[in-house]
């Protein structure tokens, strides 16, 4: 009766809305909360999230084009891509003018690099020209077009303006393109002729080893989390180190010795000849394939899926399996039906632990993976550190962070992320 | 020494042992037989063997030497599945990713039962403990009263035959314990099931029990109704642990017509009920509750032997009134008196005469 | 009195500053490298020498040639240079050129000429493959092959590696088109002049691939030079691709049953480049150095240790004994003229326009 005749909103003891100084009162305590992760925020954020931010740029910049010949980029847009003829004299004055500036500044070769990922051939073009370019008198030499026909007549060639004129918007599509065995033609988007298609089997590649590894870790650790977890503390303590000891030793040196073990004449293909069980000339096949990565990253990984799976075990009361037996359960009905599905967190934080290290992880399978074993990254480290085509290493990247958070987002609305326990 | 066997021989322990460790008994010679439809209650200290016995008689523990029988048949190579017992656990142990339908319907699932039987038996499983509106739950959306009741209905859906009890109250407060005690023993003699029940709580294996087990050490002390227990105590261990208890220490001097002399170490002279004595200059522990000494002379019997005494605490408890009396030497005797209009309050400091009936103070064993 | 002395020094000091430090050389250097034998060959033969003659300089190592281009370019994007001199192979040499992330070098105005007076660039001649570049040692990817497991027949020929009946068993290839193409195109009986103009055409390259098929199945590929020793040792593969000097050592300092093919063996360069924009006290530094880790002499002395041939026409009648086991250097060389009978001139300018999308290509070829 009293509500329906009071309307206003609950006033605190100082007069002022209840709503508000409860707000206030809780803004303080964030306020103060936030102070105190302030440093790690801070630490994040320049040390994770703006190298992240970074990446994602570099994946879609091309200021090269634009910055180093701006006049060419200018004259060009006039030209008709499919008119079938190289541009005009005008264009090739700007890019006299561009080209003696950038020779003088040292870009020109930069730009050719740039443009070489799209055009091979393009890079010496540039170089060489870069050299005469930088003695000619951008006023009175003219006529340029001929004088760089002269010098190399893949001047004349329509790939090349073409190439020059997709790639000169400051934003470029190309490497994200590039990243899914596309490229752009003069029509529009093209698929990649068969012989350069790579990067989807990749990916496809990747995320199936990657599973496996990560079923291959459930399979293998969940009898050893369970045991772990039904063991009294001082065994289990003893054991744990066990399951430990991979991390206590070099990663490199894991997987040099899964070599020795694998290789043809390793310790296990040795020991099966000398057994009889395989002949002399028919020792298998363990290492730089499929097989052989599979093996050594399931052995390096894990441990990130039996520490989840333990925490989570030790947690499940044993009781739970006593009632369920006491209930008429057989053993394995009590497992199943009562002990697994308690234990499914586990086993989920596990798996998105493990498969987000399996489809990131590249020195393993480079060394051990031969051609057919090998993973996304391994494209991406190359294009890092050996072609130096950052762009399309950030293109690869992001894409491959695009579908963990996308498998992630897919696991929370299937399975629920608060169904994930790390312990 | 065999224990009879018949038909009213449900639950039967005999010459049972039990070591975890091959050096220590944790069970020693347990015989305990058990008619159908008794509430028994094993009752005592932590460590005593009472939980050992129960897992034992569940199947989660196997005997080392001995036999379990239930119903006649010797079950001791029989897995926990197949025994058809029901059990409630200490901390329920309802599955926490089940509804409590769901809950309730695992043992009729295990069991093949069909569907529309197994939502008939789960609603009246439910109703039965008062929980109908709250089958689409999970366990931890429940307060824990309401956890125990779905326990309790669980280990009964099946409709089981014999059902254990692991300290199921342990977890919830006095009010809501109490409660529950007349609900589970009403229950129980309602079904006409026979419950095996566990706790360290005295006051629940009073109230609740048919008979009580009193285990200590692995070995039962006394197996009587709960009136028994407490007025006729068979030791002292019994006597100390059932209910409060003064005892006093001294040897006995004679024993004549079913009452002995006790002299106690002050020199004084008690007449006691001889229980564990038998002959004199035996050392004994006389033990006499609270509530049977009474200090007004008028309502003394005549000639009966009495105590001087020296009131050192009066407590005001309400109900009744608590004095601490110090008798022979004895700091810690305790008087439990009604609080009527009559009944007088001592003071501290004031010296008074205290007696007995011979009945009521017992001479057991030092 | 002490106050005005006190003034007069700091001016005088402030006046000769500028000066000071212009002439001044950093007296700390930090060289990069490729770590183990060929890292000390380079210690022995002219750090430790020039340390002897700079008392007071303090080097500090970086073994991270690998990485070189990689770590250049993320230097000079975050424009903290720790660099001074770095060690790197002719082709990244002139990717760094390109990029723009290295100093152009007058030659012969920074290196010392020749004990005859040639200039540096007569001296080194067609191996200034870059601007940027200056060439320390020749060294030649080749083949090794287990003398045990060959026969009484040893192979002779490039195309014995495609040879499968007569040679059965693996191969260790680099993971990586450059060689492996223009061998496979020279045993398809592409003349040797005729490569490259092969190569550039995608007939060429599918060629090329097809020529690899044959022996893909029994390929190991390598992607660190110190594993086709270690395959070989371990009996792993018959026969495999590697650097001269890392079979040297195996054959000669290991004593392993490894034979070595000196036929099409495809010559490469290794150089010094300096980091772009370095501060003048440290440029300074580093081409005094230069200067003299490149001279005729010190060119000679590193062979003492490693089987690399020297970069100088000057240094070859230099070449002695190895230092430890005193055998003689000058045949293990690549540049000696009996194991120079027919070799394979890696084109780098071909390479450089083309290497993207051959790898592109050769990569998915790989991953069939």
């Amino acid at each position: 009766m009293t509500d329906t005749t009071q309307t206003g909103p609950v006033l605190a003891a100082d007069g002022t809305p209840l709503k508000k100084s409860l707000a206030r009162a809780l803004r303080m305590q964030k306020l103060r909360a936030l102070m105190l992760i302030a440093p790690l925020l801070l630490f994040v954020l320049i040390t994770f999230l703006l190298p992240i931010a970074d990446m994602l740029f570099r994946s879609v910049e091309n200021n090269i084009v634009s910055d180093t010949l701006p006049n060419t980029v200018v004259a060009l847009e006039d030209w008709d891509p499919n008119s079938g003829e190289a541009p005009g004299e005008e264009v090739f004055a700007a890019l006299a003018v561009d080209l003696k500036a950038a020779a003088e500044a040292k870009t020109h070769t930069k730009v050719g690099t740039r443009l070489n990922y799209e055009n091979p051939g393009i890079s010496s073009l540039f170089r060489k020209a870069g050299r005469k370019v930088k003695k000619w008198d951008t006023e009175a030499d003219g006529p340029f077009k001929e004088k760089f026909l002269e010098m190399d007549d893949a001047w004349g060639d329509i790939g090349v303006w073409q190439t020059i004129q997709t790639y000169s918007p400051k934003l470029t599509n190309g490497y994200f393109l590039n990243s899914v065995d596309l490229k752009k033609g003069n029509d529009g988007i093209e698929v990649r002729p068969e012989n350069e298609r790579i990067y989807i089997r990749l990916f496809i590649r990747t995320f199936i080893m990657s599973l496996i590894i990560t079923g291959a870790c459930i399979v293998l650790g969940y009898p050893v989390a369970w045991i772990l977890a039904n063991l009294p503390s001082r065994t289990a303590n003893l054991l744990m180190i066990l399951v430990l000891l991979p991390f206590w030793t070099s990663l490199l040196v894991r997987t040099s010795a899964w070599k020795v073990m694998l290789q043809q004449q390793g310790v296990i293909n040795e020991t099966l000849v000398w057994l009889g069980l395989v002949a002399d000339d028919a020792r298998l096949v363990m290492i730089n394939n499929q097989f052989g990565t599979i093996v050594a990253m399931t052995h390096i990984l894990l441990p990130f899926m039996i520490l989840p799976m333990y925490s989570v075990m030790q947690t499940i009361n044993p009781s739970y399996l006593r009632a369920a037996k006491s209930l008429g359960a057989t053993n394995w009905t009590a497992f199943w039906r009562v002990y697994f599905p308690n234990s499914v967190p586990g086993i989920g934080a596990g798996s998105i632990l493990v498969f987000i290290l399996a489809i990131g992880y590249y020195i393993t399978p480079e060394l051990v993976g031969g051609t057919k074993g090998v993973f996304i990254s391994n494209r991406i480290a190359f294009h890092i550190s050996t072609s130096l085509n950052w762009g399309l290493a950030a293109a690869l990247g992001t894409i491959l962070l695009a579908v963990v958070l996308l498998l992630y987002w897919t696991y929370d609305k299937i399975v629920g992320i608060d169904n994930v326990k790390l312990g | 020494m065999t224990a009879p066997t018949g038909n009213d021989a449900f639950v039967e322990f005999e010459r049972v042992q039990k070591s975890y460790d091959g050096e220590t008994l944790v069970v020693k010679d347990l015989n305990l037989t058990m008619p159908k439809g008794e509430f028994l209650t094993m009752l005592g200290p932590s460590g005593s063997g009472k939980t050992t016995c129960l897992m034992m008689l569940a199947g989660f523990e196997t005997a080392t030497h001995g036999d379990i029988r239930l119903g006649g048949t010797s079950i001791n190579n029989i897995p926990p599945h197949k025994r058809g017992i029901g059990m409630v656990f200490q901390n329920y142990a309802l599955f926490p990713h089940m509804t409590i339908a769901e809950n309730l319907s695992f043992p009729l699932e295990v069991r093949k039962m069909g569907k529309s039987e197994r939502e008939e038996k789960v609603r009246r499983a439910l109703d039965m403990v008062e929980m109908g509106a709250f089958g689409g739950r999970r366990p931890a959306q429940l307060s824990g009263g309401q956890q125990q009741r779905i326990a309790l209905a669980r280990a009964l859906v099946f409709e089981p035959e014999l059902v254990l009890m692991d300290e199921p109250l342990g977890a919830l407060d006095k009010q809501l314990r109490e409660k529950m005690q007349f609900e589970i023993t009403h229950l129980a003699h309602r079904l006409g099931i026979t419950v095996v029940y566990v706790t360290h709580d005295q006051t629940e294996a009073l109230t609740m029990s048919d008979r009580v087990a009193v285990f200590n050490d692995g070995v039962i002390q006394q197996l009587a109704p709960p009136d028994v227990l407490y007025e006729e105590p068979a030791n002292s261990f019994v006597a100390q642990f059932i209910g409060e208890n003064n005892t006093l220490e001294g040897e006995v001097l004679e024993i004549k017509d079913g009452i002995a002399v006790v002299k106690l170490d002050d020199g004084e002279l008690i007449d006691c009920k001889p229980v564990n004595v038998s002959k004199p200059g035996e050392r004994t522990r006389v033990s006499i509750r609270p509530e049977r000494v009474e200090y007004n002379k008028d309502r003394l019997q005549e000639g009966a032997h009495t105590l001087k005494a020296e009131v050192l605490e009066f407590i005001y408890m309400g109900d009744i009134f608590r004095t601490r009396l110090r008798v022979a030497g004895n700091d810690e005797f305790i008087i439990k008196t009604r609080n009527a209009p009559d009944q007088v309050r001592l003071q501290p400091g004031q010296q008074i005469e205290i007696g007995w009936l011979p009945e009521d103070c017992r001479a057991l064993d030092a | 009195m002490k106050l005005s002395k006190l003034s007069v020094l700091v001016a005088t000091t402030a006046l000769c500053a500028p000066a000071a430090f212009a002439e001044e050389m950093a007296n700390e250097m930090t060289l990069v490298s490729w770590g183990g034998a060929y890292q000390a060959s380079q210690v022995k033969a002219y750090v430790e020498p020039y340390l002897e003659m700079n008392p007071g300089l303090k080097v500090i190592w970086d073994e991270s040639s690998a990485e070189a281009t990689a770590k250049m370019r993320a230097m000079a994007e975050a424009g903290n240079i720790t660099w001074d001199l770095v060690d790197a192979v002719a082709s990244d040499a002139m990717r760094m050129c390109d990029e723009g992330l290295i100093e152009e070098i007058d030659h012969d105005a920074v290196l010392a000429p020749a004990p005859d007076g040639t200039p540096p660039s007569e001296d080194f001649g067609e191996l200034l493959v870059s601007d940027c570049f200056v060439p320390q040692i020749v060294y030649s990817t080749t083949f090794g092959y287990r003398t045990d497991l060959v026969g009484d027949t040893p192979p002779t020929s490039v195309c014995d590696v495609f040879d499968l009946e007569k040679y059965p068993g693996k191969r260790a290839l680099q993971k990586r088109p450059i060689d492996n193409m223009e061998w496979a195109l020279y045993c398809d009986g592409v003349a040797k002049d005729e490569i490259y103009d092969v190569l550039s055409t995608p007939e060429g390259v599918d060629r090329a691939l097809a020529k690899l098929d044959t022996i893909k199945d029994q390929v190991v590929w390598w992607t660190a030079g110190a594993e086709t020793p270690q395959l070989l040792a371990d009996g792993e593969v018959v026969m495999g691709s590697t650097f001269n000097g890392r079979l040297f050592s195996a054959i000669a300092e290991q004593g392993q049953p490894i034979g070595m093919l000196w036929d099409m063996q495809s010559f490469d360069l290794d150089g010094w480049v300096v980091p772009a924009g370095l501060p003048a006290d440290r440029k300074a530094r580093v081409m005094d150095f230069l200067k003299f880790a490149t001279d005729t002499q010190r060119l000679a002395d590193q062979a003492k240790y490693i089987s690399y041939g020297p970069a100088r026409k000057s240094s070859a009648p230099l070449v002695g004994k190895h230092a430890e086991l005193g055998i003689d250097m000058a045949p293990h060389m690549p540049t000696d003229p009996a194991n120079a009978t027919n070799v394979h001139v890696y084109d780098y300018e071909w390479w450089a326009d083309n290497r993207d999308d051959l790898d592109a290509k050769f990569q998915a070829w790989l991953a069939k």
